[in-house]
């Protein structure tokens, strides 16, 4: 496997250093791999702080900026980081009104975070809430597994909650905010290939050239069920069918619709599939209300996609709306 | 013949355990890979090496320094799940031996059981979820119950070591219920849990230690 590395287990201390020189309103805690708004804490403001294993760039580093995140922990690739990251973030942006941690649903992330939340309760007594994001409807039955999976949601989270941090609205009320996109928001993935973690140097799993893993998660892990490969209208139906039917969405229902590359899928693809989505929606009565088509919440060269559906109302559009300044998402700026 | 473990004996069970987690490296990491994210192996590698490596830099005088110490480097270098699981497990044995420099044999048991608990409260795991519980309770148990009989610790060790094992080998069968295995679903059948397997490595790492 031909990757742009020097050693393998450089990759997330050299990209920060990239990262760091490419976006100069940005700063960077080497020791902690932390990623954090050059202006921050901002007092008075609900810090926003989120993390994870890497290999899903730009979430969540590339999500740091006016109007989404404080700070962004940065793990191995595919691994959480540790408490001792999420502490020192958690210090970093708290300005007083508290700290809101956003945690996708894997085992290791809530307890690493948890243990992040134990230790800044006991060392600073700093007020933190974490809000889970478990949008992935793959994971069918959540009552004997982990739950499901935090995935594309917690892009269209970060941003909505963001502007409602901006806005100056207090830690209660930024969280109900988080939770409530979290709850109207659905996603599901499929993969046309397997990633290669840098370290292991091999694909993580082996797919055939004729073959696709539907439901897939961010991480290489397998999904739920193998088909063969089929045109790109009918893998769009096997996504969004299940997505409408669990919230569920119905019709005049307004959403964001967010087709998402899973980092080894060009964008001409992305869009060709958007095209789909949109029919299917159109077909059920589903008004897109916002749209967000690109590479957002990868897993490092995986060819595939995924897509999220977020109901929508007035309020958390006029938020996803609002002015965001970061690398990956800028607008309204 | 005095029975109580030394700190200094503890301290050799834990660096035998990192030399029999960096021998079996690339073996977790293959069994993680079947159902998990192929990186425990590594994560626990890391993690152990860094804790013999605070424990070569300043020596613990006692168990309970010498158990935290390990606790605390773990949760603070693998990350993922094992970091806090492990993490906790040690942190909760040191926890349970205190200030004492020895400890008797029921003293060890506690301790392990203490650790068992940190790790239920920590994940939420119960029997037959296809985790490192599957492996870490029954040998709790199977300590317990072999001092009850009188067994030598080295002995009784021997016992909770296989118990271990046993509960290592009965995770193949099991559908994984907690972490990343449990996506699986079905699919998760027919692999050994890889936390289930570290465990029974601690274990046959307290027998090949002078208790």
């Amino acid at each position: 496997m031909k990757k742009l590395i020097n050693d393998p287990n450089g990759v997330v201390v050299e990209a920060l250093l990239g990262i760091e020189a490419a976006h100069p309103d940005l700063q960077v805690d080497h020791h902690n791999k932390i990623i954090y708004r050059g202006d921050a804490p901002r007092s008075g403001k609900v810090g926003i702080i989120s993390g994870g294993g890497s290999g899903h760039e730009p979430l969540h580093g590339g999500f740091v900026g006016l109007g989404m995140l404080d700070a962004a922990c940065a793990g191995e690739v595919f691994t959480s980081p540790v408490p001792d990251q999420m502490l020192a973030a958690t210090k970093l942006v708290d300005g007083g009104a508290g700290v809101l941690h956003v945690v996708k649903n894997y085992t290791g992330d809530v307890m690493n975070f948890e243990m992040a939340a134990e230790l800044a309760a006991g060392e600073t007594g700093a007020n933190v809430v974490a809000v889970v994001t478990d949008d992935d409807v793959a994971v069918q039955d959540s009552t004997w597994t982990a739950g499901r999976r935090g995935v594309g949601v917690t892009v269209l989270l970060e941003k909505i909650a963001g502007a409602a941090a901006e806005q100056g609205r207090d830690l209660d009320q930024v969280a109900e905010v988080a939770r409530t996109v979290n709850a109207n928001g659905r996603s599901m993935g499929v993969a046309l290939t397997s990633c290669t973690v840098p370290s292991a140097g091999k694909p993580t799993f082996d797919l055939g050239e004729s073959e696709m893993e539907l439901g897939v998660g961010i991480h290489g892990e397998p999904g739920r069920k193998r088909l063969p490969l089929a045109p790109a209208s009918d893998i769009a139906a096997l996504l969004v069918e299940p997505i409408l039917a669990d919230l569920p969405f119905s019709k005049g229902d307004a959403v964001i619709a967010f087709v998402n590359g899973l980092g080894g899928t060009p964008l001409i693809e992305l869009y060709l599939m958007y095209n789909e989505v949109n029919k299917i929606l159109t077909g059920h009565g589903v008004q897109i209300a916002r749209s967000l088509v690109g590479s957002y919440i990868t897993s490092l060269d995986m060819a595939g996609s995924s897509i999220t559906l977020l109901k929508v109302d007035d309020e958390l559009l006029s938020l996803w709306d609002a002015p965001v300044r970061t690398p990956a998402l800028r607008w309204g700026i | 013949m005095d029975e109580n473990v030394t700190t200094a004996v503890l301290e050799e069970w834990v660096r035998r355990f990192a030399t029999l987690v960096a021998q079996n490296r690339d073996h977790l990491t293959e069994l993680d890979a079947a159902i998990g994210d192929a990186d425990h192996g590594s994560n626990m590698d890391r993690g152990m090496r860094a804790a013999v490596a605070a424990l070569d830099e300043s020596p613990p005088a006692t168990a309970g320094a010498l158990f935290t110490k390990v606790g605390m480097t773990l949760v603070s270098t693998v990350g993922g799940a094992s970091g806090p699981l492990f993490g906790t497990l040690f942190l909760r044995i040191g926890t349970s031996f205190g200030d004492s420099d020895t400890a008797s044999p029921p003293d060890f048991a506690a301790a392990l059981r203490a650790g068992l608990g940190g790790v239920v409260a920590r994940g939420k795991a119960e029997p037959g979820d296809k985790t490192m519980y599957d492996a870490l309770a029954p040998a709790v148990d199977a300590l317990d119950a072999a001092l009850l009989e009188h067994l030598p610790l080295g002995a009784a060790l021997k016992v909770a070591r296989d118990a271990a094992a046993a509960g290592r080998d009965a995770t193949t069968p099991m559908l994984a219920r907690k972490g990343r295995a449990s996506y699986l679903g079905e699919r998760s059948v027919g692999h050994q849990d890889p936390g289930a397997t570290t465990v029974a490595l601690l274990l046959e790492a307290a027998t090949e230690s002078p208790f």
